[in-house]
C-alpha cells in the first residue's frame, strides 16, 4: 500500500505534557511526522493540534485509534482535502538584488501576499495558502536567492455543511 | 476537614478499598509513610523497588484488584520502571505512587531527582505530576479509575515532597467520570449477529483466548461459548487458565512453544475467534502464512489491538465478558443440535493431531525439567497459584501445568521480565494468605530478584519456589543449539550460590534433588512446610522447550521432540 500523506486534527488537553505523550507516541512507534501545529482553541483548557503525516491506511487507522486512546486527547479525525480548509504560512526571506526588486515585487502581487520586511539586500515575504500555492512560489523566488524560510505546517478546519 | 497531602492521599486509598501496599521508603515519600503507618493498611517492605511493583502486579493479577506500590523519587522510581514496563505489557492494573522532590525544585536536578513522568511515558497507561494541593484528590481517584477500566493498566502518580505537607481542605469525590476517557464495554449487536452466523455456519472453527479473557473475567462466558458451539480452544500465554486446561476442547497454548494441535488447528480453521488478544508475534509467527484460509472475528476493548497484526474480517470492540454473554444469548436461543455431527471430523482431526505429537519429552538418568512441573501438577492436585519467571521454566510451566481455573497463572508475558516470579509470588499470597503459592524458576532468573527471599521470610509467607537448575540462561542457550552452532555465548552459569544454603542463609527452607528418585521427596517435604522454601532441582543441563518455532517461521513449521 502507497504511503500517502494525511492531515490529522485533534482536540487535546491543554496541559504540559500533552504534546510530548503525542509526540513520543509517534517516535515510540514509528509513525511519521512531516508537520505539527499547535494552539490555544477558543476554550482555554483546549488546544487544537493539526499535524501531517505520511502512512498508509493500516498505520492512519492505528495513528488514529492509538491517539485516541491517550487520556488528554478528547477528539481525532483525518481530514481529506475535499471537505477541509487547509492553509499554510511561510516567511520567506529572499535575496533582493537590485535587478531583481521588480520581478519581486511582480510576484508577490500576483500571488497577492506581501513584503513585511525589506533591507537593503532582502525582502521577508509573507505569504498564505495550501501546500501548492507556497510550492509554486517558492520555485519562483529560488533563482533569486531564498536565504531562510520559516513554515508553520499545515493548519486545517473541517468544512461546514453548505 | 483540612487534611494534608499525605492524609488525602490515605483517604482516597482507603475510599478505593487498597488494603496493601508493596513499597519502600525514602526522603521524599517519608510524610506519605508517617501517615501510612497510621492507617490499618498493610504495608510490605520489599528489598528492592523492582520487587515492589512485581509484587503489587502479582497481588493484582491473582485478585483482580488494582495493586498499589509506594517508591521515592529518583533511583526509587527509576527502579520502579521495569515492574511499571511489565505491568503495561500485560495490562495489569495497578497505581505506582512515587515520591518527588518539592515543587521549588522540580528540573534543578536535585538530589534524588528524575523526570518519572517523562520516563514512563511510553510505559503507563497514563501518569500524572501532582503540583497543586488542589488537583490531589481527583488526580488519585482518576489513577485508579483509569488504572482498572476498559484495557486495564498501570497509572504512575508523582507527588513531590511539599505537596504531600501541604494542607488542603478535603471532601470525598464520591464516583467520578471523565470527559475525554470512555471506554467502549457494550459491542455492536449488529456485529454480534454476524459473529453467531459465521459460528453457525463454520466448519473448522478456533477460539484464540487471551488475558483479556481474565482481566474482565469471562471465563465462565467462554467456557460456556466452547460447549454450546462445540469449539476448541486455545489460549496464548497470557490467557492460560481462561479454558479448563484438561477440557477435551482445551487445544493448550499457541504460537513459537504452542502445542502441535493448537498450532495446526488454527493453521487449518476457517474461523478463528481472537478474544481479548492481540496477536502479538510470538503467537503469530510469520503473519502471511497465519490462519491463512480462516475469517478472524477480533473482540477486544483495546480498538488499537483490531488490525494491528492481522486483518480482520468483524471487528468487535467490547469488553470481552460483556461480549460472551451477548453472543451466547444469541446462540443459546438458536437451535444447535445439528453441530454435534457437523463437528464430528473437525474434532477428530485434533484428537489425530493430539494423539499423534502430544506434548512430549524423553526421560532419562537425569532428572527433567519437564518431569518436575508434572509431579508438581500432580501433587499439587492442579490447584496452586503458579507464579514463573521467564525463559524455559515459563514454557514448560504452561505446557506441563495444565490450569483449571483463571488467575492462577501470573506470568511476565509481553515484556518477559526475568525476576518477576518471586516477587509476584509475594503478592499472589498476600492476596491469597491460605493458598498455596509456588514460583516456578530458573537459576539465572531467580537470581535478579533473589533479595526478596527477605521480603518472603519477614512477612512470614510459605512462598515455594521451585528452581529448575540448569546451570545455563536455557532458553538464550536453546536458541544458540539450535541456531547457532551451539555457540553457547554468555549463558553458562555454572558458578551460582548453594541455593540450599542461600535460603538457609536467609531463614527460609531449601531442599535440593539431583536424581529423579528424590524428586518427589522434596516436592512433598517443600510444599507441606508452612515456611518460605526453596527447592532446588539439579536438571538436565540441555533441554529444550519443544515444540518450538523458529523465529519469523510459521507456526506449522515446528521443531518437535
Amino acid at each position: 500500500m502507497s504511503e500517502n500523506k494525511h492531515v490529522v486534527t485533534m482536540l487535546v488537553d491543554n496541559e504540559p505534557g500533552v504534546l510530548s505523550r503525542i509526540v513520543g507516541l509517534f517516535s515510540g512507534r514509528g509513525f511519521n511526522i512531516e508537520s505539527l501545529c499547535v494552539a490555544e482553541t477558543i476554550d482555554p483548557l483546549i488546544s487544537r493540534i493539526t499535524l501531517v503525516t505520511r502512512a498508509d491506511m493500516t498505520i492512519l487507522e492505528q495513528i488514529e485509534k492509538q491517539l485516541n486512546k491517550l487520556i488528554n486527547v478528547i477528539k481525532v479525525r483525518e481530514l481529506a482535502k475535499d471537505e477541509s480548509v487547509q492553509r499554510e504560512m511561510a516567511l520567506i526571506c529572499v535575496k533582493a538584488a537590485p535587478e531583481h526588486r521588480a520581478e519581486i515585487l511582480r510576484i508577490v502581487d500576483i500571488f497577492r501576499c506581501k513584503v513585511v520586511d525589506v533591507a537593503s539586500e532582502h525582502y521577508t515575504i509573507e505569504i498564505t495558502g495550501d501546500e501548492g500555492k507556497l510550492a509554486a512560489i517558492l520555485n519562483l523566488l529560488k533563482p533569486m536567492g531564498i536565504k531562510k524560510i520559516a513554515r508553520t505546517g499545515i493548519i486545517a478546519l473541517l468544512r461546514e455543511p453548505k | 476537614m483540612k487534611l494534608t497531602g499525605a492524609q488525602i492521599l490515605m483517604e482516597v486509598l482507603k475510599e478505593e478499598g487498597v488494603d496493601t501496599i508493596f513499597g519502600f521508603p525514602g526522603g521524599a515519600v517519608i510524610d506519605i509513610y508517617d501517615e501510612l503507618m497510621k492507617t490499618d493498611i498493610r504495608h510490605i517492605l520489599v528489598r528492592h523497588e523492582q520487587g515492589a511493583v512485581h509484587a503489587a502486579d502479582g497481588y493484582a493479577r491473582a485478585s483482580g484488584k488494582v495493586g498499589v506500590s509506594l517508591v521515592t523519587s529518583g533511583p526509587g522510581a527509576t527502579n520502579a520502571v521495569t515492574g511499571i514496563a511489565t505491568a503495561y505489557m500485560d495490562s495489569i492494573p495497578l497505581v505506582v505512587i512515587t515520591g518527588q522532590v518539592p515543587t521549588p525544585l522540580i528540573g534543578n536536578d536535585a538530589f534524588q531527582e528524575a523526570d518519572i513522568v517523562g520516563i514512563t511515558r511510553p510505559c503507563t497507561k497514563h501518569n500524572y505530576l501532582v503540583k497543586d494541593i488542589d488537583k490531589l484528590a481527583r488526580t488519585i481517584k482518576e489513577a485508579f479509575y483509569i488504572a482498572r477500566t476498559g484495557r486495564p493498566g498501570p497509572v504512575l502518580i508523582d507527588i513531590p515532597k511539599n505537596v504531600g505537607s501541604a494542607v488542603f481542605e478535603y471532601k470525598s469525590l464520591g464516583e467520578i467520570r471523565m470527559d475525554s476517557y470512555n471506554p467502549t464495554y457494550k459491542p455492536h449487536k449488529k456485529q454480534l449477529k454476524r459473529v453467531a452466523d459465521l459460528i453457525k455456519k463454520a466448519e473448522k472453527p478456533v477460539i484464540f483466548a487471551g488475558g483479556g479473557v481474565i482481566l474482565s473475567k469471562a471465563a465462565e462466558e467462554l467456557t460456556h461459548l466452547a460447549r454450546i458451539g462445540l469449539i476448541p480452544v486455545t489460549t496464548s500465554l497470557m490467557g492460560i487458565g481462561a479454558f479448563p486446561g484438561l477440557d477435551p476442547l482445551c487445544l493448550g497454548m499457541l504460537g513459537m512453544h504452542g502445542t502441535f494441535r493448537a498450532n495446526m488447528a488454527v493453521s487449518d480453521s476457517d474461523l478463528l475467534i481472537g478474544i481479548g488478544v492481540r496477536f502479538d508475534d510470538r503467537v503469530t509467527g510469520k503473519i502471511d502464512t497465519f490462519a491463512p484460509d480462516a475469517d478472524i472475528v477480533h473482540i477486544d476493548i483495546d480498538p488499537t489491538s483490531i488490525r494491528k497484526n492481522v486483518p480482520v474480517a468483524i471487528p468487535v470492540v467490547g469488553d470481552c465478558k460483556d461480549t460472551l454473554a451477548m453472543i451466547n444469548q444469541i446462540l443459546d436461543k438458536e437451535k444447535l443440535a445439528d453441530l454435534d455431527e457437523k463437528r464430528r471430523p473437525w474434532l477428530d482431526q485434533i484428537q489425530h493431531w493430539k494423539d499423534t505429537k502430544p506434548l512430549a519429552y524423553k526421560q532419562s538418568e537425569v532428572i527433567k525439567p519437564q518431569y518436575v512441573i508434572e509431579k508438581l501438577h500432580e501433587i499439587t492436585k492442579g490447584e496452586a497459584i503458579i507464579t514463573t519467571e521467564v525463559g524455559q521454566n515459563q514454557m514448560w510451566a504452561a505446557q506441563f501445568y495444565h490450569f483449571a481455573k483463571p488467575n492462577c497463572f501470573i506470568t511476565s508475558g509481553g515484556l518477559g521480565t526475568m525476576g518477576f516470579g518471586l516477587p509476584a509470588a509475594i503478592g499472589a499470597q498476600m492476596a491469597f494468605p491460605d493458598q498455596l503459592v509456588v514460583d516456578i524458576a530458573g537459576d539465572g532468573s531467580i537470581q535478579m530478584n533473589i533479595q526478596e527471599m527477605a521480603t518472603a521470610v519477614q512477612n512470614k509467607l510459605p512462598v515455594k519456589i521451585v528452581i529448575l537448575n540448569n546451570r545455563y540462561l536455557g532458553m538464550v542457550r536453546q536458541w544458540q543449539d539450535l541456531f547457532y552452532d551451539k555457540r553457547y555465548a554468555a549463558t553458562d552459569m555454572t558458578h551460582a550460590p548453594d541455593f540450599v544454603k542461600l535460603a538457609e542463609a536467609y531463614g527460609a527452607k531449601g531442599f535440593r534433588a539431583t536424581k529423579v528418585e528424590e524428586v518427589e521427596d522434596v516436592l512433598h517435604a517443600g510444599l507441606e512446610s508452612s515456611e518460605t522454601v526453596i527447592m532446588e532441582f539439579v536438571v538436565e543441563r540441555e533441554e529444550n522447550v519443544y515444540p518450538m518455532v523458529p523465529a519469523g517461521a510459521s507456526i506449522t513449521e515446528m521443531l518437535l521432540v
